[in-house]
């Protein structure tokens, strides 16, 4: 089926009509169908380099399905899936796994990331050629929720992934200042009497790892930045030519730890939420470039990980759905960004970073036909309603935020429209379509 | 009073009320009959998620004497250990027709969580949480101050100009905190003592002087000198170096007693480590508080009880 778009504004500010016919942008000025995007801001469709699908071994908190369907309503049509599962995502055989689940329910394009270590064990390679030759193609390694943090291991995964054109992406955390960890380290935690996560146990690694990199001229990426002293690490090592990228959260560009007074879990995460300088820094270095791309850090809970006291909930929060509102709130709104530049922190530059295919000439004649169409005039209240993954735990549940997503379309074919998540049953179908015709090509 | 969950933003009238019934409790504890009718029919639950026979025990022994039914729940070891078992143990005593449960719990937070939750109806008391707060021992610190400083008139004091000097582990202790907010509220004048390593990292909100020189602090000539308990587990934990320079540089010892003015309170919650934290001759000299704290816990907690069930003083 053929899509027609008519007075659609791109990123650029211009107003365009466009059409997609399988999967692609084209000339065709017919349609099977034709949406009105008047008012509404067009966006290629976004890219998360950060997510945590739980599938395979906690179906209870995520699934690729249920995930992906969050990923949709988000705008995003493409998730680099964290290799947390159980099994770990450390061999060839478990992220084709993930991937064929990703394409086969065909909400969004799951690229899975490989474990640095086996196991996420800190202390043997996984199989990383493996994984980076078999038909997920995985070029993004990580061990989130977990630092690589013996330095020489460090250095061996940043020169083996290189050998394969990958980068590691890096939790940056020294363990050994953050035992029992609650809570940013400040003011805040000395009040309320929970173990400090100091800044400098993120500072400290970032720093070290940037030095590895350069030293074996490796790419490097740094997960959820959080503080302000990392910003100046990451401007310093761009400076100096090092092929470092950094990512900031949505909730570390809007939240900070005087939420935790409350001891409400729901504000429980890791790295934690940090001081209002560090959020102002963080939105300053998005702003002109030293922070590269946000990435949701999506971390899906089962209700009895949060409804219990502060020190034994998990760390997490939801942020696919709300993604884009947090962002439009954080920093588009106060003027720091443009949509173009959302385009460039959300799609172009993540898909860049992950090696994905598709995203480098978005809306381009030829160019693969994911996008998002937003209402950017819209505010809501934010509810467990304007959730569409297992998970239920969002820090943002009764705040009133900008934007809404009206339109996600994947490889050509919706997976949003007119603000709801398309049918199951509708979008594999047309995954199933998309992935012959590629296949004929 | 809903719940009594720290001091941090108790009115300094509120506190001073709590205190003055605690007067007329302390008066029924002299008394034959060590009983009031006040509670009757009221059930109150001590829900122990960590050990603290002598917390309990004062509270048991409070809610006794205004004659509530007592039960005590202890929820520590492995059958009450993760997650959802909070929720269910709030519940379980909603259930079960709890009008007030009396929380200690080893993670900083817990009985906010309570209480904000919706699980449980019940006023909650904190009887203390992880390293955030114990609110009925500050209240019995405040209530022996001011009993020792103004005897039969303490009625509707506080304790303006009273300087307090706090020495030992603050960054880990629950008393400290809740006494640096009571006290500075009730007018008292706070320095906390302890080497960097124990002491929070930031203080920019604390009202309190800091210092780390213990002999400098009682050279002030301090009205009372508050010695908190150190646990030895700091010492595997690079808090410190090992007992015997702990004890030197921040110990009450007998030399340090002696430079100690004669009017000074010497206070400590207990327990004590006699010979690291406290010598023995403080501990037991005419100027220690230590029994007088534990005698007035009870009178402190049947007023906190009397607040939360009577219904005397709304927020």
């Amino acid at each position: 089926m053929s899509i027609r778009i008519v007075n659609a504004t791109l990123p650029s500010g211009e107003s365009a009509d466009f059409t997609i016919d399988h999967g692609v942008f084209t000339d065709d000025t017919s349609a099977d169908r034709t949406i009105d995007a008047s008012g509404l801001q067009a966006l290629p469709g976004l890219v998360d380099l950060h997510t945590h699908l739980r599938e395979p071994g906690f179906e209870q908190s995520e699934t690729v399905l249920s995930g992906t369907r969050a990923a949709a309503m988000g705008g995003f049509t493409a998730v680099f899936a964290m290799a947390n599962t159980m099994p770990v995502q450390d061999t060839a055989g478990v992220v084709e796994q993930v991937q064929s689940l990703g394409n086969d329910h065909g909400y969004a394009t799951v690229r899975p990331i490989g474990a640095v270590t086996e196991g996420l064990g800190g202390t043997t390679l996984s199989e990383i050629g493996a994984m980076a030759n078999s038909r997920a193609g995985v070029r993004v390694f990580s061990d989130d929720g977990k630092c690589v943090h013996n330095a020489l291991l460090m250095r061996r995964a940043l020169e083996y992934v290189k050998t394969f054109d990958g980068v590691v992406a890096q939790h940056a955390q020294e363990p050994t200042l953050t035992v029992d960890a609650q809570m940013n380290e400040g003011a805040v935690s000395s009040e309320l009497g929970l173990a400090g996560w100091p800044a400098v146990a993120e500072e400290s690694i970032i720093a070290r790892d940037v030095l590895l990199a350069e030293h074996v001229g490796a790419r490097l990426h740094i997960c959820h930045l959080s503080t302000a002293g990392s910003v100046d690490v990451i401007r310093w090592a761009k400076a100096r030519g090092i092929a470092v990228t950094a990512e900031v959260t949505p909730h570390h560009l809007l939240l900070t730890d005087e939420l935790v007074r409350g001891y409400d879990a729901r504000f429980k995460v890791n790295p934690p939420l940090r001081r209002d300088e560090d959020v102002l820094a963080l939105r300053a270095a998005l702003a002109d470039g030293t922070i590269d791309i946000v990435a949701t850090d999506h971390a899906p809970h089962p209700p009895e990980a949060k409804e219990c006291s502060w020190a034994e909930a998990a760390f997490g929060m939801v942020g696919l759905e709300s993604a884009l509102n947090v962002v439009q709130e954080a920093v588009v709104d106060s003027g720091q960004l443009s949509w173009a530049d959302v385009a460039r922190v959300l799609s172009q530059k993540p898909a860049e970073i992950g090696r994905l295919d598709g995203y480098a000439t978005p809306f381009a004649l030829g160019s693969a036909a994911n996008l998002v169409l937003i209402d950017p005039s819209a505010r809501s209240t934010f509810s467990t309603a304007s959730l569409r993954g297992k998970g239920t735990n969002s820090p943002y549940l009764g705040r009133e935020l900008p934007g809404r997503v009206m339109t996600t379309i994947h490889n050509g074919y919706e997976t949003v429209r007119d603000g709801e998540v398309v049918d199951a049953a509708e979008v594999a179908d047309n995954a199933r379509c998309a992935a012959t015709e590629a296949n004929n090509v | 009073m809903r719940h009594l969950l720290t001091t941090q933003g108790l009115p300094r009238d509120e506190a001073i009320a709590i205190l003055d019934v605690a007067e007329d409790m302390a008066a029924v504890g002299e008394r034959e009959v060590k009983k009031l009718p006040t509670l009757r029919g009221k059930t109150v639950i001590n829900l122990f998620f960590e050990d603290s026979t002598r917390t309990r025990i004062s509270f048991e022994a409070a809610a006794k004497r205004l004659s509530a039914d007592v039960i005590n729940f202890a929820a520590k070891g492995s059958s009450v250990s993760k997650g959802e078992n909070l929720k269910d143990t709030a519940q379980t005593l909603a259930a079960m027709g709890a009008d007030a449960v009396v929380v200690r719990h080893w993670a900083s937070g817990a009985p906010k969580t309570l209480a904000d939750s919706g699980w449980i109806d019940a006023g909650i008391v904190n009887a203390g949480d992880g390293t955030h707060e114990h609110p009925t021992q500050a209240l019995l610190d405040a209530f022996t101050i001011r009993r020792r400083l103004h005897g039969s008139a303490s009625r509707g004091r506080d304790l303006d100009g009273v300087s307090v000097t706090i020495v030992g582990d603050i960054v880990h202790s629950r008393v400290a905190r809740s006494n640096v907010w009571l006290l500075t509220t009730l007018g008292a004048k706070v320095t906390l003592v302890a080497p960097a390593t124990l002491l929070p990292v930031n203080l920019s909100g604390w009202p309190v002087d800091v210092s780390f020189d213990l002999d400098h602090a009682i050279a002030q000539g301090p009205d009372v000198i508050m010695m908190l308990r150190v646990q030895g587990e700091r010492m595997a934990a690079a808090f410190f170096p090992n007992a015997r320079e702990y004890s030197k540089q921040w110990g009450l010892n007998d030399e340090r007693m002696r430079a100690l003015p004669a009017s000074s309170m010497v206070m400590h919650p207990g327990p004590m480590n006699r010979g690291l934290e406290i010598s023995a001759a403080a501990a037991d000299s005419p100027q220690s508080t230590v029994l007088d704290q534990v005698r007035n816990g009870v009178s402190v907690r049947m007023s906190v009880l009397y607040h939360l069930l009577s219904g005397a003083v709304e927020r």
